[in-house]
């Protein structure tokens, strides 16, 4: 580096923070626009949803269609069992799925390839296939129509991020770290539960985000396992594709929400690190 | 500033050995018991429907599958969509990413805002890009306010615009996949590393290239086996926009167990996916095999 | 700035979500243990409660006025659960196959129930008791399907006509009635709205929910052949799908994404469409003097039309049967029927005369209904009888016909050739008689 005042560098700085935020801005309109929109049309009375060209401003407020969405029956049980289906899952996947992640990212042992591969085998068949099977098995053992049953097929569907997220992100954790702690009289239990978990946090909040957005949107397993007892996915999202065309984005628009707020209480997480270290 | 030694976990990943039972097997045996208690029947089941008829063992479900009209043309589909998507949804995801690590203004707001696609179900998805991208859909009103004549982007002797709002819609849906596994990755990495690199003067590329997309290897491995085994497995987007015109493997296998309820050509069309899916992990898992650190192995 | 200062705030952050987690899983065990989840259906009305499943009725609105006819008509409680149709297959099967049935009335189309026949309850006899309702002869034909007995009891039919918008008028040539339309009438229409409006205005449900092949079997090839299956390669087969190609150049090309017409209808995508009433009625709904309904066309062999039927099933070793059977006898009353049409646009399959007080879109149906099937020509045909879980891949062979001959241009006779052969592998296996409007003496075969 020049040891003479030299003030181009400085220029440059200045000229790519511009660039970086217009790049941002850029990525953020594209993500955006999309969302506005259905917020647009499902705010928006039927008729004007009909007219062409279609209005970009909200000049046709309405929540007439919301309304009848959310008047249909069964809508609030059906949003409780889809809490109690996402945490349920969302747990029981943690409680599996962490420590085999922990075994991937730490250990060498024979078999990790096949088990990495037995791990994406079940994901990788499209799983309409299985329907009557996996319902008559759940009919034997009689947990059909409970939210058991959806709980227990959510969280195969999301083991394998779970664990290959988590494996990831503790390989991504410095084993010195640990070691440290095991000499300051940690048991290797108190290490990993002290100093490794806190630091793979981000990648446990990106795992735990992926498995409740998609047990909150599963629609085809939730509807073959239950008839009483649906998800709000299960009772809405199948009637929403032969539903009007307003009803479908109100059906649309009204799913997200839940998803959206969980995303944006996990976010803090996911950044933690940054945050303490940039600052 | 103090630079830490760089992790090298499989040199000192040997926590005590006791001749019992490995830990790690302790560690992996509940998922592996899971799986198998709840999945184990049914697969074996839905795989067997497709080689299996009453009198036995038939190959009949598989002629009927390669001999169907839209089988080609969906094999096609699927390769040429991922072929194309994939890179470019890294690409996008890893530049998101590391603008996000260098710091902008409202980069809090900013991560949100492109994580949310995440939430919105694939049938919700489709939705929205169909009323973007149909005749009088919201791109034709714009491009009508500006006193442009629209045209039909998704007519079905359009291939080409077709494909590329199929390529549009898939790119924003599933970006934000990757970028939180990229992002969940990068916060592994201390920055301090990169700050060191350019402290000698590396060029942007070079520390890109030496420095941060290794350490971020086995972030990516797993965000490229996840993405495109997710992306062997969606068809909603594509089925809400071009209807049968754009068919995919996926889309075949569902149409052909719920619409023409043969189960026997659908677990064919099934085990066609699984085989493709589970060559390209298994090529993913060899080409990003790290030579001389723990890895994925 | 650096590690060891931040990983203490991480671990209490941590551990303060872990015991969060924990409280959250407490308070939380005795109320899942309890209940399972929420009930969504209206089954928790207790024991006495009919499961109604059914793959009729899906959207929001429908399901809501059909479940309001259901709790004025039905004498039981019933938790009326609409699903769409894999769904409904494979729930039928999977309980039947565990040997646990958890519903006690099945309704569907009779395309739908008749690939599970073997999972349902033979209603010969409730049939013999309500034989008072006046269900023709057709119909209890079709509730056979193919076997020897009834597997459901008749619920409402339906059938498809064609919604004009009145702007299309503007374009109808001289000399061609708009109420008894001919398929070179209708086409020399098409082609003369294209031009007038500049762009196609004429659309079909050619999208992948779209029922478009029913045209072809039910309306454009017995109007032109006089059959469905036998005369499937004919001459007269090949010249309606001469006309077909044609008729395809002058549509809207994103025909190929509509699957219910009433929506580019009402958003004036498309000013003329063929589709079935029910998925018509709300195009007119707002401005209902704006539109007209009208028989579909007729052609060289007669005015070809379709009836769908929808029926009402038991499954076997079903919950509450003497319920469910109260609830079908309950819902095949007149009143019930006349019930159904005016809230959901499902005609009745009992002897009954519609009311003079119809109003809206229902009423301008309810007249081309009338008109098509009381007209001179008019010439029945039936969706596929006895077809078992063959029926969707029947209808994909009349798909791929239009996919090839109209999407492709491939050479009609060819395209007609080869499917023609796949058309008669699946038959042979089955070995049945052919259903009107073919001959039904002989085995239902590609001749």
């Amino acid at each position: 580096m020049s040891t003479t005042v030299d003030t181009t560098p400085i220029g440059r700085r200045k000229r790519n923070r511009i660039l970086l935020q217009a790049a941002c801005i850029a990525v953020s309109l594209f993500m955006l626009i999309p969302i506005y929109l259905i917020s647009l049309a499902a705010l928006s009375s039927r008729e004007s949803l009909n007219e062409f060209p279609l209005s970009l401003l909200p000049t046709h407020f309405s929540v007439e269609t919301l309304n009848a969405f959310l008047g249909s029956t069964g809508i609030f049980g059906a949003l409780g069992n889809s809490l109690i289906v996402g945490a349920g899952t969302l747990l029981l996947s943690a409680l599996i799925g962490v420590p085999a992640g922990y075994a991937l990212a730490r250990f060498t042992f024979p078999g990790k390839d096949p088990y990495q591969l037995f791990l994406l085998f079940t994901r990788a068949l499209p799983i309409v296939v299985l329907s009557v099977p996996l319902a008559r098995l759940f009919l034997t053992v009689d947990i059909y129509d409970t939210t058991y049953a959806v709980i227990l097929l959510h969280t195969a569907l999301a083991l394998p991020t779970t664990i290959l997220i988590s494996a990831s992100v503790f390989l991504s954790v410095p084993i010195d770290v640990e070691e440290a702690a095991r000499l300051f009289g940690c048991s290797p239990l108190g290490a990993f539960g002290r100093v490794v978990l806190p630091m793979a946090l981000p990648g446990l909040a990106a795992a735990s985000i992926f498995t409740f957005v998609m047990s909150w949107n599963e629609v085809l397993g939730a509807s073959i396992l239950t008839l009483d007892h649906r998800t709000l996915p299960a009772q809405v999202l199948s009637s929403l594709s032969d539903s009007p065309l307003a009803y479908r984005f109100a059906g649309g628009f009204a799913l997200v929400i839940p998803s959206i707020i969980f995303i944006a209480l996990m976010r803090r997480y996911l950044t933690n690190m940054w945050g303490s270290t940039i600052r | 500033m103090a630079v830490e030694a760089p992790p090298t976990p499989a040199a000192t990943a040997a926590p005590p050995r006791r001749r019992k039972i490995p830990p790690a097997v302790l560690l992996i045996a509940p998922s592996v018991i899971f799986m198998a208690l709840l999945l184990g029947w049914p697969v074996v089941q839905g795989v067997l429907q497709a080689f299996r008829d009453d009198q036995g063992f038939t190959l009949e479900f598989v002629t009927r599958m390669v001999q169907d009209p839209y089988f080609w043309p969906a094999v096609r589909n699927t390769l040429l969509l991922i072929v194309v998507m994939i890179p470019l949804q890294f690409a996008l995801a890893i530049a998101m990413a590391l603008m996000l690590r260098s710091n902008p203004r409202l980069h809090k707001v900013h991560f949100f805002v492109w994580a949310i696609p995440l939430a919105l179900s694939d049938l919700a998805a489709g939705l929205v890009w169909l009323a973007i991208f149909n005749d009088r859909g919201y791109l034709n009103s714009v491009l009508s306010w500006f006193g442009l004549q629209g045209t039909s982007w998704l007519a079905y002797d359009n291939q080409t615009s077709m494909f590329i709002c199929v390529l549009i819609a898939e790119l924003w849906r599933a970006t934000s996949l990757v970028l939180i596994i990229v992002v969940a990755g990068l916060q592994g990495i201390p920055k301090d590393y990169d700050e060191a690199a350019q402290v000698f003067g590396a060029a942007f590329w070079q520390r890109l290239r030496h420095v941060t997309l290794p350490l971020l290897k086995p972030s990516l491995q797993v965000a490229l086996i996840l993405r495109t085994i997710l992306a062997f497995q969606t068809f909603a987007v594509a089925q809400a926009l071009t209807g049968q015109n754009f068919p995919l493997v996926v889309g075949e296998t569902y149409r052909w167990y719920t619409g023409l309820q043969n189960p026997n050509v659908a677990a064919a069309l099934a085990l066609v996916i699984l085989v493709v899916s589970m060559l390209t992990s298994i090529f993913y898992l060899r080409a990003l095999r790290d030579q001389n650190q723990g890895g994925l192995r | 700035m650096n590690d060891p200062k931040s990983r203490p705030r991480h671990g209490a952050v941590s551990r303060r979500n872990l015991l969060l987690a924990g409280l959250g899983t407490a308070m939380s065990a005795p109320f899942l243990a309890s209940c399972a989840g929420f009930d969504t259906s209206g089954a928790s009305a207790g024991q006495g409660t009919v499961g109604f499943l059914s793959t009729q009725f899906t959207p929001v609105e429908e399901k809501q006025r059909y479940e309001a006819v259901l709790r004025k008509f039905a004498k039981v409680p019933t938790a009326y659960n609409s699903v769409d149709p894999g769904v409904f297959a494979s729930t039928v099967t999977s309980q039947a196959g565990a040997g646990n049935v958890k519903t006690s009335l099945l309704g569907g189309l009779h395309g739908e129930l008749a690939p599970l026949a073997g999972s349902l309850e033979d209603v010969d006899g409730l049939l013999r008791d309500l034989s008072g309702r006046g269900f023709t002869k057709e119909m209890l034909d079709l509730t056979k399907v193919g076997g020897s007995t009834s597997r459901y009891v008749p619920w409402m039919q339906a059938t498809y006509v064609v919604a004009v918008n009145k702007k299309a008028l503007e374009w109808l040539p001289a000399g061609v009635d708009v109420n008894d339309l001919t398929y070179e009438g209708y086409l020399a229409w098409a082609k003369s709205a294209k031009q007038g409006a500049g762009r196609p205005v004429f659309g079909m449900p050619a999208g992948p929910k779209g029922l478009h092949h029913r045209f072809y079997q039910g309306f454009l090839l017995p109007s032109f052949t006089g059959g469905q299956i036998t005369t499937f390669r004919s001459q007269d087969a090949v010249g309606a799908w001469d006309y077909m190609q044609e008729l395809w150049s002058v549509m809207a090309p994103a025909s190929t994404n509509y699957d219910y017409m009433q929506e580019p209808l009402a958003r004036g995508e498309v000013l003329v469409a063929w589709d079935h009433v029910a998925r018509l009625v709300n195009a007119p709904a707002d401005k209902p003097d704006d539109w007209l309904m009208v028989p579909a066309p007729r052609g060289p062999k007669g005015r070809g039309y379709m009836l769908i039927i929808a029926g009402m099933a038991l499954p076997k070793n079903g919950k509450d049967r003497d319920l469910a059977e109260k609830a079908i006898r309950a819902l095949t009353e007149p009143a019930a029927q006349i019930e159904t049409l005016r809230s959901n646009a499902f005609f009745p399959v009992v002897q009954t005369e519609l009311p003079s007080d119809l109003t809206g879109a229902i009423a301008l149906e309810a007249a081309a209904v009338r008109r098509q099937q009381r007209s001179a020509g008019a010439l029945l045909a039936l969706p596929p009888v006895g077809l078992g879980a063959k029926e969707g891949e029947v209808s994909q062979i009349f798909k791929n016909c239009f996919q090839q001959i109209c999407l492709e241009t491939r050479p009609v006779q060819q395209v007609l050739d080869t499917q023609a052969t796949q058309l008669n592998t699946i038959l042979k296996g089955l070995n049945i008689p052919c259903w009107a409007p073919d001959p039904i003496s002989t085995t239902c075969e590609v001749a």
